[in-house]
């Protein structure tokens, strides 16, 4: 019995940290659909969500719900500015300029959150609500971890009705199969590409959010490593496809979990662990598990 | 007097020290079908590209006017921008959204002419489940007009060659073009296929009340519908005419045969 009820106990906050994988990847991938390239900045955007969010409850009169919908809104304008000044100027240009762009969009944000947030790490305001443990048959459970999940699956549902089923969605996805011909139907790409970053940014946020609530330790230089596992998350899954990156990022967080929990000598190793999954399957399946094997056109 | 509904005046088209196209000039009046004719690596598809804003040009104007009242200069514009003005077209090389199915490749089409915004999309609002249903059975009615309707939801990419340039047709009439740019529609077609083709542009035409500029290979096409043909060589335009005139051109026959 109680074997069992420790191995839920893991396995739920598996789940949980997969969910949180999850959200992030998403915009990873969303982005590389579209523009085939890997926003390396995303990760520093999750990280301006938790924060815009820390200023939002501390700082302010508002409800928590409401700054919790409020801040990853802000974030996703954010998202879209990040696009608009770093890469719309490069469009057209060698894969490699944006890419560099990019990482050079992460470190500027990076900096300036030292700058303006300052490098002491703070607390996140956790809600009550959200902070309470309760007990389920031998195992004490933190509320949160089960919101994480219902959370992600909720969203996850909105998007690919989204995606599947509105004429916008419907225009990112010829828009990620070819470009030039989706604008002579008549496609608004800057419209498209806008609405890809405010999304991805806005999910990046409140996946930042629920990330402060299960660690709520502030850093300016927090979104680095997740931003990094998640893009693993999106790899292992095929960069590129929605679904991939939502199954790499489970199996990212539940294996990380179990690596901690059953071989507890190797905890050491944990991030090692999501570097480790992306040099095999970089080996093993390059397209990723739910890739396309795309040929090249000649 | 009306102005025409496509004027293309003293196009250059250079990319480094090519050049694709050396002042053209065209013009095509409203209920034509013009062809563009020429020996492969002429340059009519470098002309399309110019018209529907895929490349601007290195000099010279395109004028656009969809109802022979106002005229847009096209010349600058983004392609999506051409679009919405009403210009659209088909590919020499099939560009259908080959992962998409047959039905949303058309639908695709309409997006432009889509008044609702992002709230009436989430909410759902009346006006916008009246919208869609009506896009849909637009789209819908362009499948059955080509005969696909039974395999709207298969993809794209498993259609058979002739069927896939129609769907090609079929997608840039969703998006309610006045002036429809068909880049070799008979590639690749037999003979059969050929006269069925015929046929539909023709009605299609009527249907729609579009406007054509053509390029093609097959000149039974050409010389049967076209009212009107230009001849491109290296760039240049060697000829205009009617059929007849064109088929006695002395420099036409030169540039395809070779000199002897």
């Amino acid at each position: 019995m109680g074997d069992v009820s420790i191995f839920l106990q893991h396995l739920t906050n598996g789940v949980s940290l997969g969910s949180l994988y999850a959200l992030i990847a998403i915009g990873y991938t969303m982005v590389y659909g579209i523009l085939r390239l890997i926003n390396f900045a995303h990760g520093d955007i999750f990280m301006l969500g938790v924060y815009l969010t820390y200023y939002g409850v501390t700082y302010t009169s508002l409800p928590w719900w409401l700054v919790f919908i409020l801040a990853p809104l802000l974030t996703g304008f954010i998202g879209i500015l990040l696009e608009r000044v770093a890469y719309k100027p490069l469009r057209g240009s060698a894969r490699i300029t944006i890419l560099i762009s990019a990482i050079g969009a992460s470190f500027l944000l990076q900096n300036l959150g030292i700058v303006i947030f300052g490098g002491r790490p703070r607390a996140f305001p956790v809600p009550q609500m959200l902070n309470h443990v309760i007990r389920l048959g031998g195992v004490s459970i933190n509320v949160v971890t089960f919101i994480i999940p219902a959370v992600t699956i909720v969203l996850l549902l909105g998007l690919t009705y989204f995606t599947t089923k509105t004429k916008t969605g419907l225009a990112m996805r010829a828009l990620s199969k070819d470009y030039e011909t989706a604008s002579l139907m008549g496609i608004d790409i800057n419209k498209i590409i806008s609405i890809t970053f405010l999304m991805g940014s806005f999910l990046a946020a409140i996946g930042g959010i629920l990330w402060g609530s299960r660690y709520p330790q502030l850093m300016p230089l927090m979104g680095s490593m997740p931003g990094l596992k998640s893009f693993i998350a999106a790899v292992v899954g095929g960069i590129g496809n929605i679904t991939g990156a939502v199954v790499g990022g489970f199996i990212l967080g539940l294996g990380e979990i179990m690596l901690v929990a059953f071989l507890p000598r190797l905890s050491g190793y944990r991030d090692a662990f999501a570097f480790v999954l992306l040099i095999i399957i970089l080996l093993v399946k390059p397209s990723g598990l739910m890739g396309d094997n795309v040929t090249e056109k000649v | 007097m009306n102005s025409p509904m496509l004027k293309i005046e003293n196009l250059v088209m250079r990319f480094g020290g090519v050049v694709a196209c050396n002042d053209f000039t065209a013009e095509i009046k409203e209920g034509q079908i013009v062809g563009l004719i020429g020996p492969n690596g002429a340059g009519k598809t470098t002309i399309f590209n110019v018209v529907t804003g895929v490349y601007k040009p290195t000099a010279g104007q395109i004028l656009f006017s969809p109802n022979g009242i106002e005229q847009h200069q096209l010349t600058g514009l983004s392609p999506d921008k051409i679009a919405k003005l009403g210009v659209c077209r088909t590919f020499q090389n099939i560009r259908l959204f080959g992962e998409l199915t047959v039905l949303e490749n058309v639908f695709i089409g309409n997006h432009l002419r889509v008044k609702s915004d992002v709230f009436s999309t989430v909410l759902r609002l009346p006006h916008y489940v009246a919208e869609e249903k009506r896009l849909y059975e637009k789209s819908l009615y362009l499948l059955e007009k080509i005969g696909l309707q039974d395999t709207k939801d298969e993809k794209a990419s498993s259609l058979p060659y002739g069927m896939q340039r129609r769907l090609e047709i079929a997608r840039a009439l969703a998006t309610d073009p006045r002036l429809l740019l068909l880049d070799e529609p008979a590639a690749g077609m037999n003979p059969q296929e050929t006269r069925e083709l015929i046929e539909f542009i023709r009605e299609i035409k009527d249907e729609f009340d579009l406007t054509i500029f053509l390029i093609e290979h097959h000149m039974e096409v050409i010389m049967e519908i076209s009212e009107k043909i230009y001849v491109l060589d290296h760039g240049v335009l060697i000829a205009q005419g009617n059929p007849s005139e064109i088929q006695r051109n002395e420099k036409v026959v030169e540039a395809y045969l070779g000199v002897g």
